[in-house]
């Protein structure tokens, strides 16, 4: 949609070359403003976090905050309902405690339409403008780069499951409903990509479940990198211990086409067919991104100054999470949560027309191989000549698997989801 | 939280150093701070079970504890990788952060049989560093309203030898008299206790 297609379907005629409509516009504006005000789009692990921070560390800045949803599903810890140790119920947050507690404006809504110039987001209801705008849209999927997919009905055959929900559930039910003996495949994109360690996370929840119920099943994985992107040696090791004989994964092989109908999914060398068939697409930002004109050259995702979030491309539009490119820090839901706590920061120092305070970030990934042994990696991450880096000689990963870090990771989900409902 | 003894002492020969680049602004001591609730809960009070509330505890504890969990001396699955990206005088900004903010304590489940053999034992033994009723303290960790499962995790670690234990809680639990492990159960329920 382009700005004047924008106007016109808003009914809204804020620009100033449309003046004489103004009476229209304020007519269109959902909550008209009050003072100050910062509009969020997306209410996940960026977008909540955010909202909350702008609130904590300036009350004086109103904050809306827009999302589809009412209900929020994590995809952090939904690789364990796949596997079946866990409920997705518990993987639901609402947004009312944390809105009544720091006056955060929720709309539920779909944003339709971006106007930069005009400083407006467009919702079904009408229009909500903004001083500044920030954008936590997690992830789109590039579909058009695998020959055969059609994003409506293919999902429903090989779900992704990379959106937490009712895709969650899907593969969920297909795993359970498969004969013993049938063929699981799995497919990894190239990275970069949503959660680096998810697919193997993924990989050992269905082998874990494989193990149990369906002993003579396997599972095939077609992983388009040239080797396991994130804790490689830890999940090799956990599938040496406990999936032998149940793990077939082939480095570098990148599927191009899939089949729904005849359930096969095509390397270019191989065809391969399965009785229940993951495909993770390749990603990028969410359509939101697109509408402000965010995107990067790259045609995936957003450039960002890394002190302040601020879009390279756009003023007074910032992004965070998946959508953004932030150096070296991983597409996770701790990095969206700790670059929203930057990010809100530094937003309240420029509208209070205060200098940028240097970032420090931290993230921490724990991946289950069980239901209960986990494995993690974690890192802090500052800014060095405007490029966000690991600092050196701290972080890593594990030292082995354990029962003792699924414990902590069973807190962080605790934590992190307390954080972003109230 | 004051700064007595032994930690004031510690403070004056490792802290004193001067870099500019993170004067204690309000903002910047969040900008270092903030991402810890990540794991540790908003402003360091905890909502999972096994992470401790880093919140209102003594500013010598949480010194410390960063310098063991950077060193090594204290055991863990992430603090000792995470201690190592920050500077001396970070830490001191995070602490003074984490101190001033208050303990939250969330109501936790116990056993009021655990809970009365464990005020006892509290009484008999803890209550000189771990003072009302683990509510306070100089240079220890804040107990009172602490997790259950973060305090069982660490007694398992203390009594394995794994975490070395300070000479006078060393006396308490395994000296004459040594707690047996039903005893340490009952504490913790005494501790999670408190409101
Ligand atoms: C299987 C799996 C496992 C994972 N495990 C972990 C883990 O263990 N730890 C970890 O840290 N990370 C994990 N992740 C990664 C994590 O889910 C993401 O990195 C995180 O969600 C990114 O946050 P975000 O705010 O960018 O996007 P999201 O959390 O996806 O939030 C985006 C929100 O924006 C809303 N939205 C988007 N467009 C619009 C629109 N036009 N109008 C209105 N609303 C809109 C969406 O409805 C959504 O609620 C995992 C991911 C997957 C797929």
């Amino acid at each position: 949609m382009n700005r004047r297609d924008f106007i016109q379907m808003a009914g809204v005629a804020a620009g100033l070359s449309m003046a004489p409509f103004s009476v229209i516009a304020r007519a269109g504006e959902v909550l008209p403003k009050k003072g100050r005000r910062v509009v969020v789009v997306g209410g996940g692990y960026g977008g909540t976090i955010v909202s909350k921070y702008i609130r904590m560390s300036d009350p004086s800045i109103e904050v809306v905050m827009i999302e589809r949803n009412k209900t929020f599903v994590s995809c952090p810890f939904s690789n364990l309902v796949i596997g079946g140790s866990r409920d997705l119920k518990d993987n639901m947050i609402t947004y009312e405690k944390l809105a009544a507690k720091h006056g955060i404006q929720v709309v539920y809504d779909e944003v339709t339409g971006i106007d930069v110039a005009a400083k407006q987001v467009r919702v079904g209801a009408g229009t909500i403008s903004y001083d500044r705008l920030v954008l936590s849209p997690g992830i789109d999927f590039r579909f058009d780069e695998l020959e055969g997919y059609d994003p409506l009905e293919t999902p429903k055959y090989m779900p992704h499951a990379w959106k937490a929900g009712e895709q969650t559930l899907r593969l969920r039910k297909q795993l359970v409903e498969m004969a013993d003996g049938g063929t699981v495949v799995l497919s990894v994109p190239v990275t970069p990509f949503r959660c680096p360690p998810g697919p193997y996370e993924r990989i050992s929840q269905i082998a874990w479940y494989l193990k149990s119920h369906k002993p003579k099943s396997k599972l095939i994985v077609l992983d388009a990198n040239p080797d396991i992107i994130s804790k490689g040696p830890l999940f090799r090791k956990a599938w040496e211990k406990h999936y032998q004989g149940i793990i077939e994964f082939h480095a570098g092989n990148k599927v191009a086409k899939v089949d729904h109908k005849a359930m096969t999914v095509d390397t270019g060398v191989e065809e391969v067919k399965g009785a229940v068939i993951n495909v993770v697409p390749p990603q990028k930002a969410g359509a939101v991104a697109y509408m402000a004109g965010v995107v990067g050259e790259d045609k995936k995702w957003c450039p960002v100054n890394q002190v302040t979030f601020e879009s390279t491309l756009v003023p007074n539009v910032h992004v965070i999470g998946d959508a953004c490119s932030a150096g070296a820090m991983p597409k996770s839901g701790y990095a969206a949560n700790s670059q929203a706590k930057v990010c809100a920061l530094n937003v309240v120092q420029l509208m209070n027309g205060k200098e940028p305070i240097p970032p420090s970030h931290v993230n921490v990934c724990y991946s289950y191989v069980t239901d209960k042994e986990a494995i993690s990696v974690s890192a802090v991450y500052k800014v060095a000549e405007g490029k966000t880096i690991a600092v050196p000689n701290s972080g890593g990963v594990s030292p082995d698997l354990s029962e003792l870090e699924g414990v902590y990771a069973h807190s962080w989900i605790k934590n992190i989801l307390h954080e972003m409902s109230s | 939280m004051k700064l007595m003894g032994i930690g004031a002492a510690i403070i004056g020969g490792c802290f004193m150093i001067h870099v500019p680049a993170w004067a204690e602004s309000p903002s910047q001591a969040a900008m270092l701070s903030n991402t810890c609730a990540g794991c540790h809960g908003t402003n360091g009070s905890s909502a999972g079970p096994s992470m401790p509330t880093i919140a209102g505890m003594p500013e010598v504890y949480l010194l410390e504890t960063m310098k063991k969990f950077k060193s090594g001396e204290r055991p863990s699955s992430i603090m000792g990788r995470l201690a190592k990206a920050y500077s001396d005088e970070e830490i001191k900004i995070m602490v003074d952060f984490f101190a001033k903010h208050p303990f939250g304590r969330e109501k936790q489940e116990v056993d009021a049989a655990k809970v009365s053999i464990g005020k006892q034992i509290h009484e008999q033994r803890c209550k000189k560093c771990h003072m009302d009723n683990g509510r306070d303290s100089e240079d220890s960790g804040i107990l009172a309203g602490q997790w259950k499962e973060y305090l069982q995790i660490s007694m398992r670690e203390f009594r394995s030898g794994k975490r070395p234990m300070p000479e006078k809680m060393k006396e308490k639990v395994e000296g004459e008299g040594k707690l047996t492990p039903e005893e340490v159960e009952a504490v913790i329920h005494f501790y999670a206790s408190q409101q």
